[in-house]
C-alpha cells in the first residue's frame, strides 16, 4: 500500500483521523474522509486515470468538479456503477475503481439499493451554496419564505472551498447553520439541480447515500429525484474554467488552474512538485500563489496578454517566480506525464504540472433550459445570460461577476428581490464577510496557440481536435450545431462544461467570425449524468404501473391461477389442474362451458351509472343503434363509434328506469367512455339534462354460463322465475342471490344461455363462493380470459381493440344491423356515406380455418393471396386478429380482417410464416351454432 | 412539466390533464348537410401554429371539467384560460 | 355454503396487517388503516339551482362550492367538481342517506348514486404523513397550504385518490377499490424511508 506522498502536512477538509482504504486499477490505496476519488489519487501521485476514447491517448484528472472531461471511472465495488467522474466520486472505505477509456459496464446483478423522488414546493429556489446563492438564501430565508437551496458538492461554499478565504469560509458555515436552523428552509447538499423544466420546475437529484459505501442503510433511498416547483428561482451556479488549445494539450499533469487550487486548499494535495502556469487572466495568479505557500515549485508563469499588472507581477517576483508576458506554451514533452513544458520561443521549464486557464464560462445550462437567451460579453471573453420569461434571476459568477464582493452583493441583491416578489418582506441575512478585491486587468481573447493543429485538444472526451473543427469548417459548416453533430464535440457525459465555449472560439477563429455571432450550442437536460434508477425512482417491478385487481384476486392466486394484462387490470388467464398447459385448460374450460356450466369474473367490465332526463337523447346520439326504445327492464348490445365512423367501444346498455341507465364499457376502455360522455355533454350538448358517474368497481360481475347454468341460479335465487318465459334473453332483474341483493342480467357473450350476476364489491367473493358450492354437484368450472376468448370468437363476437384498431367500421365487422337507418343523427353517422367507408375493398372481419385442420395461425399474421412469395414489395391482403384452438370444432380457428373478406368466402388465401406458407380457408365469422340456438339453454 | 390553471381546482401539473386539442372546433349542427369535403375538414384538419393556440385541456384527474387554454406553443406559456362556450379572449 | 362467508368483505381487509406493521415499524411516524364500509354516495346537481339549497337544509351544511369539504355531525361532504360531491357517512347508512337525499332534490335534475363501494378509504397519520405522501403526491402539502378540511382530487403515485386533510394532522385517502392494493404495496414501500432506526439499530 503506497503513502499518500502528494498530501499536504497539514490544511484541508479533510479528516486525517478518518484514513480510508480503497483500491483503483487493481492497487491499493488510502485517502482521507472528506477526499474525492481524485484527490485522493492525487495525494497518491495518480494523475493518468485512463486512456482517451478514439485514439487511445493517456489521459489524467483535469478538473475538480462536476465539469471533470477526462477521469471517468468504473466503480466496481460494493456495487458496480459505470461512467462516474473521479471528480465527483466521494471516497468511502472499501471503494474498488478502475479508469475507463470511455465506455463503461453495466451491472448485471439487480441493483439492491432503494431510488425514490420527492415532490417540493417552495417560494424560492437558490441553486448553488457558494457566495452568491448563500448570500441570496440567507436573506430569503431571514423573511419567513419557504426556500431550497440545492448544490452539488457534499458541502455549501462553492469555490470558496477552494480558497483560503478564512472569513468568508466562517460566513459560509453560519449561513448553513442558519439554514439548518430554519424550519421552511432545505438545504441539499449532493444534489444536482440537472432538468430546468416549464413553470419553473427544476428536477435535481440527491446523492444521498452513495458516499457511504457498504455501509449505507439500507431502508433509505440511495439516490432521490427532488422535484420542485418554485415561484421564483435564483441561479448562483458558478461558472467553469476553460482550456486552450496548444499542442499536446491533453497529457496528464495538465489540469485547470482553479482545480489545483482546489486541490491544494479544500483536499490538502499537492498536484504536482513543480508547475509551469499558462493563463490568459488574473484567476491563475491567485491559483499560483496559493500553490507556492503549499510547497509546490513555479516554474515559469506565462500569460498570453501582452502586458500583465504589476501587482502580480510584483507579488510573485517577491516570490521568486518569473512571469513572462506575451508568452504561450509551444509544446508538452511527456506522454504519460508532462516533465517539461517549451515556452513559445523554444525556452524549456522542467515541471510535473501544466496549470491552464482560458478564461472562465459562466454555468448557463439551466437558465439555457429555462429558455433563457445568452450573450457574449467582449469584456469578459464568455456568454452571459440575457433576458428568460421563467421568473428566474442569475447572481454571481454565472452572471460573469467574478469577484467575491460582486458574488455577495449580487446575491444578496437577488434574494431579496425574489422573496419580495413572492410577497415577503425581504429579511436581513448574515453580516456579508468583508472581501478585498484586486483591480482586475481584463483578460486576453485567445482560443488556439501556434502549433500542430491534429494534436490541439478543444473536446478532450470526445478527442476532438482543432484538425477536426477545421475539416467540418472546411466542409461549408457555419453553425456550431452542425459541427457539433459533425465532430461529436460536447456530447461526452460533460457535455462540454469546459470545450463548449472553446469550440465555438475555435469554430470563430477558423472561419474569422465573431464568436458573439456564432453563440452556443443547444443546453438540454440532464445538466449532469443521472442514473436510471433514479429516475425510475420507486416505479419498479410491481410499482412500475399500477394493477388493478377485482374483490376476487385473492381467491384467483390462492387457487392457481395464471393472469393476463388487460389494460392495467390483472385478470384470471386460465386456471390449470394437474400440469395441465393453456391448451390442455382451455379445451377443458370450454368444453364445461359449452356442455355443463361455468363461471368467470367479469368484475372488470367498465361501468357508467346514466341518469337525468335526457339520458336517453343522450345514448342515442352516442351509440350507433337506438337506445331510446330500450324498454325498462331490458338490455340491449350497443356500439360507439368516433366522428369518423370507426369503432371506439361497445357494450351493453341496461334501462334502469325511464330516466336512468346502466352502460357496461370494454374493461380496457371505461375511463375513456366516460371522458366521452363528459366532453360532449360540457362541450357540445349542455343543455342536456344527463349526469354520468362511473360505478365500475362498485359493482362487482360474475359470468354463470352453459346450458346447466339455470340450474345453478334457479338453486341461489329461490325468488326469481327463471324459465325462460319469465326472464327471457336480454332482460334483468333486481333480486336476492345466495342471500344477497344482487342485479341479474340475461346476457351471452359465449353463446350459451348465460347471466351475469352483479353485487356490490364487498359481496363479491360470498357470491363467488355460493355460486362455487351451488354449481360443484355439476362439475362447475371457473375459466379465464382465454376461454372467454375461443367462446366468443366461436361466436364470430368481436373484441373491440383486438378485432379493431381504429380504422373498423361496423360495416366491417358485417354488423350493419347495428347502424340505425332511423335517426337523424349519431356520432360516426355522417362518415358511412364517405367513398372511404364505401369502398368495396374495405378490410372486412372473417373467420379462417387452416387447411391443414392443425396449424395455430398466430395473432398478427399476415395473409396473402398467392401460393410462392412474388419479389417484394408483397400484395397484403390483411391480418390475423384473433386464434384459438376450438373444443367445440375439433381444430384450430381464426377471426381475420381481409380486404373484401366478405366476397372472398370460400377462398384460399395464404399466411407466411416463416419460410412456409400455410394454406388456409376464409369462411363467415360465426363458426358456432349459426342458427344461435344454444342461447336459451 | 407545465403547471396548468385549472379554472376550478387552481393550478395543477400537467400530468393530471388529459389533451383535446384545438378549441372552437364545433361538432357540426346538421352534419347531413355538409358536402364530403367540409365533413373531412371537420374531421381530419387541424391548426398548427407556432405561437399562441387555443386548445382543450380536461382534468382528467380531479374535477373532470373540459375547459379551453391559449398556450404558445414556442414558449409554452399559458395566455388565457376560460370555460367552454366563452369564446377566445383577445390578447393584447 | 358456510355463514362465515356471508360476510361483507372490504378491499384492503387482507391488508389489514401490513398497514397495521406501518405504525410499528415507523415507531409512529406514519400510521395506516383502512376505514372499511363508509357510506360514499356520488351527488349530481346545479349548485346554484334549489336542490342544493334543499340538500345543504337536509344535510345541515351548505354544499362546498370549490376545493374542499364540509361536515355536519357524521355526515362530510367532499368537493369533487363544480357540479358534484362525495356525501360521506357512517357505515350502512347508504340507503337512508340515499333516500333522503333523493326526497330533497325532489323533481329536481340531479343524480344521486351510491359508490359507496367503488372507493375504500385510508387513514393515514403521524408525524411524517405529509412527507410519506410528498414522495408520490405532486401538490403542496405544506399546512399553510393544504389543511384540516381541504380536499383534493389528485395523483398518489400512479393511482387516482381524493385526498382529504382530517383533524390532528391525519388525512384521508380514498381510493378505488381496484387501485387500493396498488396503492398499499406503494404506501408500505414508500414507509420504509420513516423506518425507525431505534428498531433498526445492531
Amino acid at each position: 500500500m503506497t503513502q499518500q506522498e502528494f498530501r499536504t502536512v497539514q490544511g484541508g477538509r479533510i479528516d486525517r483521523d478518518r484514513p480510508l482504504r480503497f483500491r483503483f486499477d487493481g492497487r491499493d490505496y488510502t485517502g482521507y474522509a472528506g477526499d474525492t476519488l481524485a484527490s485522493a489519487l492525487l495525494a497518491n501521485g495518480v494523475h493518468r486515470t485512463s486512456t482517451s476514447i478514439k485514439l487511445g491517448r493517456p489521459r489524467g484528472i483535469f478538473a475538480a468538479g462536476a465539469e471533470e472531461p477526462n477521469a471517468l471511472v468504473q466503480v466496481e465495488a460494493p456495487f458496480p456503477e459505470p461512467m462516474l467522474t473521479a471528480t465527483t466520486v466521494e471516497l468511502y472505505d472499501g471503494l474498488v475503481a478502475r479508469g475507463l477509456g470511455g465506455q463503461g459496464r453495466l451491472a448485471t446483478d439487480p441493483d439492491p439499493a432503494r431510488y425514490d423522488a420527492v415532490h417540493t414546493h417552495c417560494d424560492v429556489l437558490v441553486v448553488g451554496a457558494g457566495p452568491a446563492g448563500l448570500a441570496a438564501a440567507s436573506v430569503a430565508a431571514a423573511s419567513g419564505a419557504r426556500v431550497v437551496v440545492v448544490d452539488d458538492r457534499s458541502e455549501p461554499g462553492g469555490s470558496l472551498l477552494g480558497t483560503r478565504e478564512a472569513k468568508a469560509l466562517d460566513w459560509v458555515a453560519s449561513v448553513a447553520a442558519d439554514l439548518h436552523a430554519n424550519p421552511e428552509v432545505r438545504l441539499l447538499t449532493r444534489t444536482s439541480a440537472f432538468g430546468y423544466y416549464d413553470d419553473n420546475y427544476v428536477v435535481a437529484v440527491e446523492r444521498r447515500t452513495n458516499h457511504l459505501g457498504a455501509s449505507a442503510p439500507a431502508h433509505l433511498s440511495r439516490e432521490r429525484i427532488w422535484r420542485i416547483r418554485a415561484r421564483r428561482v435564483v441561479l448562483a451556479t458558478g461558472a467553469h474554467e476553460r482550456s486552450l488549445a496548444f499542442d499536446d494539450n491533453d497529457r496528464p499533469g495538465i489540469m485547470l488552474a482553479g482545480a489545483a487550487r482546489t486541490y491544494v486548499n479544500r483536499y490538502g494535495v499537492l498536484p504536482g512538485r513543480r508547475a509551469v502556469v499558462l493563463t490568459t487572466n488574473d484567476s491563475a495568479y491567485a491559483a499560483a500563489l496559493d500553490l507556492l505557500d503549499a510547497g509546490v515549485a513555479i516554474a515559469v508563469i506565462a500569460d498570453l496578454r501582452p502586458s500583465v499588472s504589476p501587482l502580480w507581477t510584483e507579488r510573485l517576483a517577491d516570490r521568486g517566480v518569473e512571469v513572462l508576458a506575451g508568452y504561450g506554451v509551444e509544446r508538452v514533452v511527456g506522454e504519460e506525464r508532462v516533465s517539461s513544458v517549451v515556452l513559445a520561443g523554444g525556452r524549456e521549464f522542467e515541471a510535473d504540472l501544466l496549470l491552464v486557464s482560458g478564461g472562465w464560462n459562466p454555468v448557463g445550462a439551466l437558465y439555457s433550459q429555462a429558455g433563457g437567451k445568452l450573450r457574449y460579453d467582449a469584456d469578459l471573453g464568455s456568454f452571459v445570460p440575457d433576458g428568460c420569461r421563467e421568473a428566474v434571476a442569475v447572481a454571481g459568477s454565472a452572471n460573469g461577476t467574478y469577484g467575491l464582493a460582486g458574488c455577495l452583493a449580487e446575491g444578496t441583491g437577488a434574494g431579496r428581490a425574489a422573496v419580495e416578489a413572492t410577497g415577503f418582506a425581504a429579511g436581513t441575512g448574515r453580516e456579508l464577510p468583508a472581501a478585498d478585491e484586486s483591480p482586475v486587468t481584463p483578460p486576453a481573447h485567445t482560443w488556439v496557440l501556434p502549433g500542430d493543429e491534429t494534436v490541439q485538444f478543444v473536446d478532450l472526451q470526445r478527442d476532438v481536435t482543432v484538425a477536426e473543427i477545421r475539416r467540418a469548417t472546411g466542409t461549408g459548416m457555419r453553425s456550431v450545431e452542425h459541427v457539433k453533430r459533425y465532430t461529436t464535440a460536447g456530447t461526452a457525459h460533460d457535455q462540454g462544461k469546459t470545450s463548449g465555449v472553446l469550440t465555438s472560439g475555435v469554430v470563430a477563429h477558423l472561419l474569422g467570425v465573431d464568436v458573439g455571432d456564432l453563440g452556443t450550442t443547444t443546453f438540454r437536460p440532464p445538466y449532469a449524468p443521472v442514473s436510471f434508477a433514479a429516475l425510475a425512482g420507486r416505479d419498479r417491478g410491481a410499482l412500475h404501473d399500477p394493477i388493478r385487481v377485482t374483490a376476487l384476486h385473492a381467491w384467483h392466486q390462492a387457487n392457481g391461477a395464471l393472469f393476463e394484462n388487460v389494460g392495467q387490470w390483472q385478470r384470471p388467464w386460465y386456471y390449470p389442474r394437474d400440469g395441465e398447459d393453456l391448451h390442455a385448460a382451455v379445451l377443458r374450460e370450454c368444453r364445461a362451458a359449452r356442455e355443463g356450466v361455468a363461471t368467470m369474473d367479469a368484475s372488470t367490465l367498465g361501468k357508467i351509472d346514466v341518469q337525468g332526463p335526457d339520458a336517453a337523447v343522450l345514448l342515442d346520439r352516442l351509440y350507433t343503434n337506438l337506445m331510446s326504445s330500450l324498454k325498462v327492464g331490458s338490455i340491449r348490445y350497443g356500439v360507439m363509434c368516433r366522428p369518423d365512423g370507426m369503432i371506439f367501444d361497445d357494450g351493453t346498455v341496461i334501462r334502469l328506469a325511464e330516466d336512468r341507465f346502466l352502460v357496461t364499457t370494454t374493461t380496457g376502455n371505461a375511463a375513456g367512455v366516460l371522458d366521452w360522455m363528459e366532453d360532449f355533454l360540457q362541450t357540445e350538448w349542455p343543455d342536456l339534462r344527463v349526469h354520468c358517474t362511473s360505478v365500475t368497481e362498485q359493482w362487482a360481475t360474475i359470468a354463470l354460463v352453459g346450458p346447466r347454468s339455470r340450474e345453478v341460479l334457479g338453486t341461489l335465487a329461490p325468488d326469481l322465475a327463471v324459465d325462460n318465459d319469465s326472464f327471457p334473453f336480454m332482460t334483468w332483474r333486481d333480486t336476492t342471490v345466495a342471500g344477497l341483493a344482487a342485479r341479474v342480467c340475461r346476457i351471452s357473450f359465449s353463446g350459451e344461455l348465460a347471466y351475469e350476476l352483479n353485487v356490490n364489491w364487498w359481496d363479491a367473493l360470498a357470491l363467488w363462493e355460493a355460486v362455487l358450492a351451488a354449481g360443484a354437484p355439476l362439475g362447475i368450472t371457473t375459466y379465464g380470459t382465454e376461454t372467454m376468448h375461443v367462446l366468443r370468437a366461436e361466436k364470430g363476437y368481436p373484441i373491440i381493440g383486438q378485432d379493431t384498431d381504429g380504422t373498423v367500421t361496423p360495416q366491417d365487422l358485417g354488423m350493419d344491423w347495428i347502424v340505425s337507418k332511423k335517426k337523424p343523427d349519431f356520432i360516426g353517422k355522417r362518415s358511412f356515406a364517405r367513398a372511404d367507408t364505401g369502398r368495396p375493398d374495405r378490410k372486412h372481419l372473417v373467420g379462417l380455418l387452416p387447411d391443414d385442420g392443425e396449424t395455430l395461425l398466430p395473432e398478427g399474421a399476415h395473409l396473402v393471396e398467392m401460393e410462392s412469395l412474388p419479389e417484394p414489395p408483397v400484395p397484403m391482403l390483411g391480418h390475423v386478429t384473433s386464434s384459438y384452438h376450438s373444443a367445440a370444432l375439433g381444430r384450430p380457428f381464426a377471426l381475420a380482417l381481409i380486404k373484401g373478406g366478405r366476397d372472398r368466402i370460400g377462398q384460399r388465401v395464404y399466411a407466411p410464416l416463416g419460410d412456409v406458407l400455410v394454406p388456409v380457408t376464409i369462411t363467415g365469422p360465426v363458426l358456432y351454432d349459426p342458427e344461435g340456438k344454444r342461447r336459451d339453454g | 412539466m407545465m403547471l396548468i390553471p385549472c379554472p376550478w381546482c387552481g393550478p395543477r401539473e400537467e400530468a393530471e390533464f388529459h389533451y383535446g386539442g384545438q378549441a372552437h372546433v364545433a361538432y357540426p349542427s346538421d352534419p347531413a348537410a355538409l358536402s364530403d369535403e367540409e365533413w373531412a375538414r371537420f374531421l381530419f384538419f387541424r391548426d398548427n401554429p407556432k405561437g399562441p393556440f387555443a386548445e382543450r385541456w380536461n382534468h382528467s384527474a380531479s374535477c373532470r371539467r373540459w375547459f379551453n387554454v391559449v398556450r404558445d406553443t414556442v414558449t409554452n406559456e399559458i395566455l388565457a384560460v376560460y370555460k367552454v362556450g366563452a369564446p377566445r379572449p383577445v390578447l393584447a | 355454503m358456510a355463514e362465515q362467508t356471508m360476510i361483507r368483505r372490504s378491499p384492503l381487509a387482507p391488508a389489514a396487517d401490513r398497514l397495521a406493521g406501518v405504525g410499528s415499524a415507523t415507531g409512529g411516524a406514519v400510521t395506516l388503516a383502512e376505514v372499511p364500509f363508509l357510506t360514499q354516495l356520488n351527488l349530481r346537481l346545479d349548485p346554484t339551482g334549489p336542490a342544493a339549497e334543499a340538500v345543504a337544509a337536509e344535510l345541515g351544511v351548505a354544499l362546498p362550492t370549490g376545493p374542499g369539504s364540509a361536515s355536519a355531525g357524521e355526515v362530510t361532504v367532499l368537493w369533487l367538481g363544480p357540479d358534484e360531491w362525495l356525501v360521506v357517512g357512517a357505515p350502512g347508512t347508504e340507503g337512508e342517506l340515499e333516500a333522503r337525499l333523493r326526497s330533497a332534490v325532489g323533481d329536481a335534475h340531479a343524480s344521486v348514486v351510491d359508490v359507496s363501494a367503488q372507493r375504500t378509504t385510508l387513514l393515514l397519520g403521524g408525524a411524517r404523513a405529509r412527507d410519506l405522501l410528498a414522495l408520490g403526491c405532486a401538490l403542496d402539502l405544506h399546512p399553510r397550504s393544504f389543511g384540516t378540511g381541504d380536499c383534493a382530487q389528485t395523483l398518489l403515485a400512479r393511482a387516482q385518490v381524493v385526498l382529504v386533510g382530517r383533524e390532528a394532522g391525519e388525512f384521508w385517502l380514498l381510493v378505488r377499490a381496484s387501485f387500493a392494493a396498488y396503492l398499499v404495496d406503494w404506501l408500505v414501500d414508500a414507509s420504509t424511508e420513516f423506518t425507525s432506526t431505534e428498531l433498526t439499530a445492531g
